[in-house]
Order: structure tokens, then sequence, then C-alpha cells
């Protein structure tokens, strides 16, 4: 648009042979505009209603303090100072933030090999691995945590029968010392072979002519993995990691779905997201859950950017 | 049938709010002329208590939906009340959230619909559950007095006899290890589903939480939580839990469920409601016979009884027509023979004294107890022993604080007076923090 305004302003004086020229012009561009704006007004419709107006609504919220015993009073940014200093949201944060640490690293990983291997592969038995990678991802989240939720059970679980065998007791996957191994586990689990797609569709789109060229040069698989592909894909692997990390720092659907089975080891407050819900749904505080989940946002917020700040040289897409 | 659904959502409507849709009722309407109270509920069997109502009612229908069992239904409820709208005419409660609700104003009093004239019609204590202040917030429906399930089967082997108080209750937990029983006596839950268990238990000693008055001054709160009878009975929980005389397993859970059929458990420390519950669970152990007995006691000379969950039907103040509503919630469970359905169908424990006092409850006969007559032996002295609780408005926060703090002190991270002492400090200044003054 800005470059259309530009032309359009740059002849300082209409030639003579085509006096009418200009104006026919501005008029197509109004009316294409208008075209425009009436193709994104459907989009646009729902954006204001379902994103920007709750938005502002729970801003607005959080802006209130609502009290059981004495009802709304507007107390501006108090709830946001109540939040960087309540130690339920910053032990959730500080959570959520080792999970990142321990969780995006390794799901990088199994999803990059596994990408670099099926890559590297051409039988039948690729295309069926692939998909069966895939299919955690295919199962809805809520499925699959109640499903490991039967899995880690020292009841029903493998573990109990495996061990069993020894005459030993199933290790209680849902303690508090070993929960945090099990979320990693399951949220692995989970989207490793979603994000083996991305990096696999990516492979697939880099010129073989570069392979060729590897190969005269004297590279084998291993070096072609490691020097032609992964920079390659590099771009990719940004984006599954920023896909990773907002993922992460919400983190909310495993936990909740688990804390059925182990609410000793997750607490109300486990994540930040958790914390707001039990604050809106269990206690009715409302502002105040309005208020944490913003104060996730500048969280989740800050950790993107400085996470693209400092990669800036590799992503070609944010 | 929906070309007749249809057709009376527009003119059974009534009053001048937007009517109640009569396609969106779990149930058949059967007077479609009518005029709908839309009900939120899940207790068993409660489409056939609600057919029963419809069947003899003209004049109003119920429009039964089962929004969620527990904490699932007061999440959309509490939402309904905070946006204004989309709340049912009439909710069913836990009594244990009554208080959270009304201080809301999200409860209508039932003194101006008649309640004075039903107050007879319940115990005492079913009567104070449902009661804050002045004000009387729900028609009580069903109770948990609770007493103590046995196996039969399992104490014979071992040759164990029904404690009748808690010292004995934890001799035989010890005896039935030292007999190399592959089970144990009982489960300690220590899990937020488990923390209105946990609580009914202190209660029995003596622990009274909460001191709040609605009516008087709904800002007033008394906690007391940090009390030598709360030490005393987490002490007495957590000595079991350490020796492994007692399993420490989440309430409500897959695997709980499992071990309470399974004979894991020799017994089940329940609610009136507990052997429906058992009855409904899947995989119990062959030749398993079931017993009831009175619940332990700490001092035998001076029972006290306590209840366990039990709920009620409130009008919400978004009902459409409150004194429609009232007739409804008065009147689902207002006769035998919905209760007969109640009970048979739904195991639910009766708080409305002409069936609650009948000769048929108390003269009934349990098969799944071996034909033992399980009200007159021990619920309904359970029942009429109990004389109410006072359930504060900051509940749900209390219920978490205790899940957490026993649940660390049964892994033998602190000690049942820190468990005490950090309970009683987090629900302090949670209270002040949410314009509470401590009495």
């Amino acid at each position: 648009m800005t470059s259309a305004d530009t032309t359009l302003a740059a002849p300082p004086a209409p030639p003579r042979g085509a006096p009418r020229g200009a104006p026919r012009r501005v008029s197509a561009h109004a009316r294409r505009q208008r075209w425009g704006w009436f193709f994104v007004a459907p989009f646009s419709a729902v954006f204001v209603l379902m994103l920007v107006v709750p938005l502002a609504y729970a801003f607005w919220l959080s802006l209130q303090t609502k009290t059981i015993a004495f009802g709304s009073t507007f107390t501006g940014l108090d709830n946001y100072v109540k939040a960087f200093t309540d130690p339920a949201f910053l032990e959730g944060v500080w959570l959520v933030t080792r999970f990142s640490l321990v969780l995006i690293p390794l799901q990088m990983l199994v999803s990059l090999v596994a990408a670099l291997v099926l890559d590297a592969l051409t039988s039948r038995f690729a295309a069926f691995a692939r998909l069966m990678m895939f299919i955690p991802y295919a199962i809805p989240v809520v499925i699959g945590a109640l499903m490991w939720g039967f899995l880690y059970s020292p009841q029903f679980g493998p573990g109990a029968q495996v061990f069993g065998l020894f005459g030993l007791d199933s290790p209680s996957f849902l303690a508090p010392d070993s929960i945090f191994g099990s979320l990693v586990n399951v949220v692995t689990w989970q989207w490793a072979g979603y994000y083996m797609i991305i990096l696999f569709s990516a492979l697939r789109g880099i010129d073989p002519t570069l392979y060729e060229a590897a190969k005269l040069d004297g590279a084998g698989a291993f070096q072609t993995a490691i020097r032609i592909k992964v920079p390659l894909i590099s771009s990719s692997l940004v984006v599954i990691l920023v896909f990773a990390l907002i993922g992460t720092l919400q983190f909310f659907t495993e936990p909740q779905i688990l804390r059925a089975v182990a609410s000793g080891a997750i607490s109300a407050s486990y994540t930040p997201n958790i914390y707001a819900y039990s604050l809106a749904f269990s206690y009715s505080q409302f502002n105040y859950a309005s208020a944490i989940s913003f104060a996730l946002g500048v969280v989740v917020f800050l950790f993107s950017y400085l996470f693209l700040f400092l990669t800036r040289k590799r992503n070609g897409v944010f | 049938m929906l070309t007749a659904c249809s057709s009376d959502a527009s003119t059974g409507g009534g009053g001048d709010a937007a009517p109640v849709d009569a396609s969106s009722c779990t149930n058949t309407i059967v007077n479609a002329d009518a005029p709908l109270v839309s009900v939120w509920a899940w207790y068993p069997a409660f489409e056939a208590v609600v057919d029963e109502f419809n069947s003899t009612h003209d004049d109003v229908q119920v429009c039964w939906t089962n929004a969620g069992q527990g904490q699932e239904e007061y999440t959309k409820f509490s939402t309904t009340i905070e946006a204004g709208s989309g709340a049912p005419d009439v909710v069913m409660l836990e009594t244990d959230q009554i208080n959270s609700f009304a201080l809301r104003d999200a409860l209508v009093d039932l003194n101006g619909f008649g309640a004075a004239d039903i107050e007879d019609d319940y115990t005492a204590g079913a009567w104070a559950d449902v009661s804050a202040g002045d004000g009387v917030y729900a028609v009580p429906v069903d109770g948990g007095p609770m007493g103590l399930l046995y196996r039969q089967d399992i104490l014979d082997q071992y040759g164990i006899a029904v404690p009748t108080t808690w010292d004995e209750f934890a001799a035989a937990a010890q005896q039935l290890k030292d007999a190399g029983a592959p089970g144990v006596l009982t489960n300690f839950p220590t899990n937020r589903d488990g923390a209105a268990f946990v609580q009914a238990l202190l209660n029995q000693a003596g622990v009274e939480p909460f001191d709040y008055d609605l009516g008087e001054s709904p800002t007033g709160l008394g906690v007391d939580i940090d009390t030598p009878d709360e030490v005393k009975v987490l002490t007495y929980w957590n000595d079991l839990v350490s020796k492994k005389l007692v399993a420490n397993d989440d309430a409500f859970t897959p695997d709980a469920n499992t071990k309470l059929v399974d004979g894991s458990y020799a017994m089940y420390v329940a609610a009136a409601w507990g052997p429906g519950y058992l009855q409904g669970l899947q995989g119990g152990s062959e030749g398993a016979q079931w017993r009831a007995a009175p619940l332990p006691q700490w001092d035998a000379s001076d029972p006290k009884q306590v209840n366990w969950g039990g709920s009620a039907f409130a009008v919400t103040s978004q009902a459409r027509d409150q004194e429609l509503a009232a007739e409804v919630a008065k009147g689902i469970f207002g006769t035998e023979a919905a209760w007969k359905i109640g009970i048979e169908q739904g195991a639910l424990f009766p708080l409305w004294k002409p069936i609650l006092e009948s000769d048929y409850f108390k003269d009934l006969e349990y098969p799944f107890f071996g034909g033992q007559q399980i009200n007159s032996d021990v619920f309904l002295a359970a029942a009429s022993g109990y004389e109410g609780f006072t359930y504060s408005p900051v509940q749900n926060y209390f219920y978490d604080q205790q899940a957490e703090q026993t649940a660390s002190m049964a892994r033998g991270e602190i000690t049942p007076e820190e468990a005490a002492t950090s309970i009683q400090d987090a629900v302090d200044s949670y209270a002040t923090e949410q314009g509470f003054e401590l009495k």
C-alpha cells in the first residue's frame, strides 16, 4: 500500500498526453481498497469480537479489585504489583521456565533426529514410521493426558506389572519428586511427532543438488546431515522452538488433567495458567485471575522477544 | 415429540424474561402448557424423579440439565453469576458451597417463599447447614451422616473385631498388618477431593474451623484451625500412614476405587451415600461381605456424629420466577414417591423427615449388605445426632490448603503441628486479603 502511494505521488505534474490518467488510477485504487476491506471484513469482525474485545475486557477487569466481602473497586495496576510479588505466581513461572529448559532441547533433539533418519530412509517403512510418530499429535491433548494417567497409575499401569514380576512396588510416577519427569514425557510424546513433520517437510524442500555437491566433496551421510541439512532448516528449528516455548510457558492441560490423580504433586498454582484458572473458577477472583493472565502474557512476550532477538541471524521467518 | 417441544417453548414460558427452551431439557416435558423451571443437578436416577414430578404437576414443569458433578457444576454456576446471565432457576449445591454463593448474592433467601413452613420437615442439623444467619438459602435434599463400612469376610479371616473407638481402630490396623494381610485397614486420602472427608474427621474431634454468620456480619470471619484437636487427629492419621497401617491414596481416583472393592482396604470410613457409591464400582472381589457399623468415636461415652457431603436445592438470583422456582426446589424431593426412587435407584440418604422417619426407610434391607438394615443400625442415629457445621465463604481455598498441607505431612515433609499452623496462616492471610475481618 505504501509503495502504491509513493508511485501515485511521484509524478509532480500529469504529462500532457494523459490528463485523465492519474485520477482514474486513484479511483481504481480506492475501489480496490474498498474491496480489500470487504474481503477482510469477516475475519476482522471475528478477530475484533472474539479476540480484541475479550482481551480489552479482561484487561479492564484486571485493573479492578473485587473482594468477596467488599465488591468492586478500581485499583489500577495494584493487581500487577501483587502478581509479580505473589510467590504462588512466581513459583509457577519458575516451574515453567525450568520445564522449558528441560523439555524444549529434548523435544527438538528427538524430533530432529527422527526427521533426519526418516529423511535418509526411502523404504516403505519410513512412511509408516512417519505416520506412527505423528499419531500422538492427532490424539486430543485431554485424551492423551488421561491415557498417561492410567499408564502412570501404580495400580493399573504397566509399571505395576513389570516391577511386580520382581516382587517390587511400582515406582510412583505421580509423586511430587517424579511428576516433573512424567509431565516432560507426556508432552514430548505428544508434540515430538508434530515438530518432526515440520522439520521433515523443511528437509524435503532442500535442493537435492546440494547433496550431490556434498557427496562429490566427500561428505558422508552423517556429515551431510550435520553440515548441510541442519543449517538449511535452521529457520524451521527456530519456528518449532518458539512454538514450544510459548506452549510450555502456557502449560495447562496436561497438569490440569493429571491433577485429578496426582493432586498432592500438582497444586492449585502449579503453573501460572492453572493458578489463573483456580483463581477465576475455584476462588471466584476473576479480577486477579485476569491480572495473572496478562502478567503471564507479559512473561511469554518477554521470553519470546528475547529469544527471537538472540536468534535473529538464524530465523528467516520472524 | 420434537414438534411438541418446539411449539410449547414459545407459549409456555410464562414470564417476561427469556423463557426456558424446552428443547434444552434432558428430560421430556409432560405438560407442555405449564411454565418451565430449569434445574441443574447430578443426582443418580434423577431423571425418574423429574418425570415423577412433571407427571404429577400441571402448573409447573421441571427442565433438568446435568451441568456436571460438584466442582464442575460450581465452575459453570460461578461463571454465570459473574456474567449476570445463564444460571438455571434452581441449582443443586453441596452444603459446603452455600455460604460462598450466598455471599455473592447468587442465591435467594427462601424466607419469603415459605421456608418456615417446611422447617419442621428436616432435622435441626440439616436445617442449620442450609441456613446462614436468619436466611435460608436452600432446601435440604440428601445427607451424608457417617458410618463405618467393613468387609466382614476379611475381619473374620484375621480375627479382628469391629472397632468402636479410634483407639480400637488403630489397634485393628496393627493387628491386620501383624497377621500378614495383603491389604491395609483403610485409606486416608490427602487430595483435594478427599478434603471434605478429612474435614469431617477433624470435626468429629471438635475442630470447628470457622465461625461465620452471613446475616449478622458478612465480613467477619473466625478461623480456628491450629488447635490441639486438629493436631490430635492429624497426628493420629499421620502415625497410621507413616507405619503403613493405612494407605495414603488419592480419593475418588480409579486406583482408590479399585482398592475399595478388591479387598485392598478392609474398611471404608464412609458417608450414607457410600453404599451407593460402592455398588456403582466395577470389579468387586468374589465373596465380599460388606457390613455397616457406627463411626468409631474418640470418646465412646460422648459420641459425636458428623456429616460428609450432602446437598440441597437453591433458588438462584437469576431465577425468572422466584416463587415458582422455590416451589420446585421444595417440591422435587417432597413426596414419598420421589424419595422411593431416590433411595432405591439412587441410594440417596433422605433429609426429608416424612421418609427419614418412616418405617419403610428404617426397615429397609440392603441386599448388598447381606440384608442388613443399615439405616436403623447406623445411619439414622448418625443423622439425628448431627448438629450442623459452619462452612466458610472461603471454603474452596481452605480445602486446597488443607489438601496440600496434609499431603505434605503424609509424605513426611512436615509435622502435623506444622501442617495445622500452615493451614491456619494461609487461610488467615487469604481471608484478610479478601476483605474479611478476622474474629
